[in-house]
């Protein structure tokens, strides 16, 4: 039951948050808005008892994408100076075709027949996904590394100034 | 709580992230936007997860690396929209219409 | 020597590849190359002939030596020498007068801008008339035979900046050509009848009578028209005293002594064809005698000195051809032989002469003994010779061949009075030469001894004039004709009577030059004007020329003038018509062209262009706008797959 409230509560806030990320006029408040969204998605993964998911969440998410982002903005708009339109004329055209998108998956959700498990999952798994990492998903994670490596020389290349 | 529950928050958010880029000007509020709808599909997958598959933490898995990509995603189009920024002195997008011939 | 035959034609070969090749730039190192060449040449065919004479054997040496250069079953085409004593004679006689010659032309083409040239052809002359004098097939003697004649056009047309001698060059060359046509057309028959071409072979296969009728007389006719064109016989004579354009060496070289003589030889070569063809051997024989008398006829009243020699080459030529003709192989060769030596000495000391004073005219000469007395002797000798006067070589020959026609009066008769004249007209040219008073002082004082590189082989061919008719005295045990005979050897009777004759006639011939000329006890000019029209005749050498220009050249000319209005008229004005209907078709076609193609092609253009100037309001290069279309598409196709109405059959796998 509190499970329950709390999940309500959590989703709220996600949607609502979501709702201020893309429709703000302030890409400030909007950037702000978007932790809160992504800590509070951190918390659905906690009621779905992926705590190092979750961990990881607020640490990679939280703690580095939205900083970045706020970099980003601040590097770009100067500290938020003087606002720019935010939204084009697709507005309405993109309701209409989200709200349908939502129709539609919910539909084909609600009408999709999942085998279900009542295994209850165990407490500690962290110490499991950390022992697959290493082992049959070693490849992937060698991989991811390499595409991180990848991604941040050519943030370096890209970011850089020509000349010095 | 069932499975439908979370399946129906993350189409409700991936709804949403897919409206922002379809209406924002603004190149940091698409990348956003696109992060709300990673966090979507990660929901799903870790749902998915929880309620068919407990024991094998496949979703979850799948779930970090999806996080990394985001992560090196982020980096790179902040990197590029700074570039753009500064060769326009602008990050609209909608001015950004190099795929235009 | 008897078994390496093959390396006497190669040596001027080898002297004119190094001429043209290597010295040309030395003058009188190719000059002595072209000698030394000519002169180990000479040695060579010395020894070879020392050899044929001391060769002991029931018959003459014959060897043969060949390889083949095609060889197909049935038919064969060989390259390879024929040593015979004939073949000996040449050798002796083509090197001794080129070698003279080569000699002789070191002090007569002194200073000539192409000295080189000059002995490179010469070499390149003495090479193929060698080779066609140790030819064994008739195939090579034919090679060689144009061969020959194209070192002779260009020998003739030596000086061609001279008109006169480039269009006797030609003149030369294309007359020979007729002859050398029918040359060929007999070699064809030969060909195709008796499938050979080896001397050996086409006699064996004539003796045979493999061959007979009406095609052997042709085939022999055939070979005699080359040789009618090679030896100048009448008809086609009449390059011959214009071949005298060129250098006066070559033209004791070659129109005196050996080329024109490469005729008699072929004759002399197909005896056997003769002998089996007796209708072509009366036609030789009836050739031979035309031209001696009609060329000693000429003689007579000729001023320009090398053309009255030339005249006297023709007549001289002609005895030879009457002489084979009449199947006197022996006396035809020897004469060849004999007449090879004064000849050519009468035309090096004619080039002495005229090396001496500038002039050929002999009207404008006179009294140079005095100041020439080496070439005046030579000359004199060598006139005493063809004239028939014992014991000089001539005699001895002359008197072969006129016992050769011992069976036919008629010839005997004409043979005596071309003697005659002979001795009329060779005297009448040494007294207006050498003696009497000078006609034109200018040019008598100017003239001077020639130099000794000149005189040298004079006096040598001098000696020979006197000398080389002694090998063929009848009462000589192995004389001429036990050596060089046709089939077995016929000791040659001596006719003291013939003899006597002879010399009466030849006598009186330089009696008579010598009243004229030297005593003007009988007036020359009266004698001109008494027999007007035949000293007219005479003196335009019979019209021959003027007849050839009417009767062949002129309708050549009047045909080629037809052919060329029909060409201007007819076939232009067709490829004119041709073109202006081309040009109108064009400009048709051009209009089609611009009009509908083009506008085919532009109004595609066109079309292509508005419609994608519609299109191209879809292609924003907004990325909002694709993504907007993206979803679209992807909310259809959703909406598509669940509401059924398209059975997607792999949406269903994962669902259960």
């Amino acid at each position: 039951m509190i499970e329950q409230i709390v999940f309500y509560l959590f989703a709220f806030v996600i949607v609502a948050s979501a709702l201020a990320v893309v429709t703000m006029r302030n890409i400030f408040h909007c950037a702000l808005f978007l932790i809160l969204c992504l800590f509070t998605v951190a918390g659905i993964y906690v009621l779905l008892s992926a705590e190092f998911l979750a961990v990881v969440q607020v640490l990679l998410y939280v703690g580095a994408v939205a900083i970045l982002m706020i970099f980003a903005i601040m590097l770009t708009s100067k500290l938020a100076g003087r606002e720019i339109q935010m939204s084009n004329e697709q507005t309405f055209i993109g309701t209409f075709l989200s709200l349908i998108m939502v129709f539609g998956l919910v539909v084909s959700f609600s009408r999709t027949i999942f085998r279900l498990s009542d295994e209850v999952p165990p407490s500690e798994s962290t110490l499991a996904i950390g022992r697959l990492l290493m082992t049959d998903y070693v490849l992937p994670f060698e991989m991811i590394s390499v595409l991180l490596l990848a991604a941040l020389i050519g943030a370096i290349v890209l970011a850089r100034r020509e000349g010095n | 709580m069932e499975l439908m529950h979370y399946l129906t928050l993350s189409a409700i958010l991936f709804s949403i992230g897919f409206f922002g880029i379809l209406t924002r000007r603004n190149a940091i509020a698409i990348l956003m936007s696109l992060e709300l709808m990673f966090n979507a599909v990660n929901i799903n997958l870790v749902a998915f997860n929880r309620f068919i598959n407990p024991g094998e933490y496949v979703g979850q898995i799948f779930a970090i690396f999806v996080v990394v990509v985001a992560a090196a995603e982020a980096t790179v189009g902040l990197a590029i929209i700074i570039l753009i920024y500064r060769n326009w002195r602008s990050i609209d997008a909608d001015r950004v219409n190099l795929l235009k011939w | 020597m008897l078994n390496n035959t093959f390396i006497i034609p190669l040596l001027p070969l080898f002297a004119f590849i190094v001429i043209v090749f290597f010295t040309r730039w030395k003058e009188k190192l190719s000059a002595g190359i072209s000698i030394s060449m000519t002169a180990i040449g000479w040695v060579l065919s010395i020894i070879t002939m020392i050899q044929v004479v001391t060769h002991q054997g029931e018959h003459a040496v014959r060897i043969e030596q060949a390889f083949d250069i095609i060889n197909f079953t049935g038919f064969r085409l060989e390259l390879g020498t024929l040593l015979d004593p004939l073949t000996a004679v040449m050798l002796i006689v083509v090197t001794t007068v080129a070698l003279m010659v080569q000699i002789y032309s070191l002090g007569y083409m002194h200073g000539d801008p192409r000295f080189s040239r000059y002995y490179a052809y010469l070499s390149l002359f003495t090479f193929s008339m060698l080779g066609l004098v140790v030819a064994n097939n008739f195939f090579e003697i034919f090679i060689f035979w144009e061969l020959v004649g194209l070192t002779s056009y260009l020998l003739i047309g030596f000086w061609f900046e001279k008109k006169s001698a480039s269009d006797a060059g030609k003149k030369a060359f294309i007359t020979t050509k007729v002859g050398d046509l029918g040359f060929l057309l007999g070699l064809l028959i030969m060909g195709m009848t008796l499938g050979t071409f080896n001397y050996g072979e086409v006699f064996g296969l004539v003796e045979a009578g493999a061959i007979s009728g009406g095609l052997l007389t042709l085939m022999a006719i055939g070979i005699f028209c080359g040789a009618v064109g090679k030896s100048a016989q009448f008809p086609l004579h009449v390059w011959l005293p214009d071949a005298m354009e060129g250098p006066t060496p070559v033209s004791a070289l070659i129109h005196a002594a050996t080329m024109v003589a490469a005729g008699v030889f072929l004759v002399a070569r197909c005896m056997t064809i003769f002998i089996a063809s007796p209708e072509a051997a009366m036609t030789v024989a009836w050739i031979g005698l035309i031209t001696a008398f009609m060329a000693a006829s000429i003689a007579l009243v000729q001023n320009d000195i090398k053309r009255v020699l030339a005249y006297s080459t023709l007549s001289q030529l002609g005895y030879m051809i009457m002489a084979l003709g009449l199947a006197g192989f022996t006396a035809g060769t020897f004469h060849l032989m004999t007449h090879a030596f004064f000849k050519a000495l009468l035309f090096l000391g004619a080039g002495s002469v005229i090396h001496a004073v500038h002039t050929n005219n002999i009207q404008e000469m006179g009294g140079l003994s005095s100041k020439m007395k080496t070439t005046a002797m030579t000359f004199i000798i060598a006139s005493l010779s063809i004239s028939g006067i014992f014991p000089l070589s001539g005699f001895w020959s002359k008197d072969e061949i006129i016992a050769s026609a011992h069976n036919h009066p008629f010839f005997m008769v004409i043979a005596l009075l071309v003697a005659f004249m002979t001795a009329f007209y060779m005297f009448r040219l040494c007294f207006l030469t050498f003696f009497g008073a000078p006609r034109d002082q200018e040019k008598y004082d100017h003239a001077h001894e020639s130099p000794k590189s000149m005189t040298m082989p004079l006096v040598f061919l001098a000696v020979l004039s006197v000398c080389a008719g002694w090998v063929g005295i009848p009462w000589l045990k192995h004389g001429f004709s036990s050596v060089v005979y046709h089939g077995h050897p016929h000791h040659v009777e001596a006719n003291i009577l013939l003899m006597i004759i002879s010399s009466l006639v030849a006598v009186s011939g330089i009696a008579l030059a010598y009243l004229m000329y030297y005593k003007k006890s009988i007036s020359a000019e009266a004698m001109g004007r008494r027999f007007q029209p035949i000293y007219k005749l005479l003196y335009n050498k019979y019209y021959i020329d003027e007849i050839y220009d009417a009767v062949i050249i002129q309708p050549i000319y009047w045909t080629a003038r037809s052919l060329w209005r029909f060409d201007a008229g007819i076939i232009d004005g067709l490829v004119n018509l041709h073109a202006t209907v081309t040009i109108w078709l064009s400009k048709v076609k051009y209009w089609i062209d611009v009009y509908i193609v083009d506008g085919i092609v532009n109004g595609l253009g066109l079309v292509t262009g508005a419609a994608s100037s519609v299109l191209r309001l879809i292609q924003s290069g907004r990325l909002a706008h694709y993504l907007l279309v993206i979803l679209f598409g992807l909310i259809v196709i959703g909406f598509l797959a669940s509401s059924n109405l398209l059975n997607w059959a792999f949406l269903e796998v994962g669902i259960h």
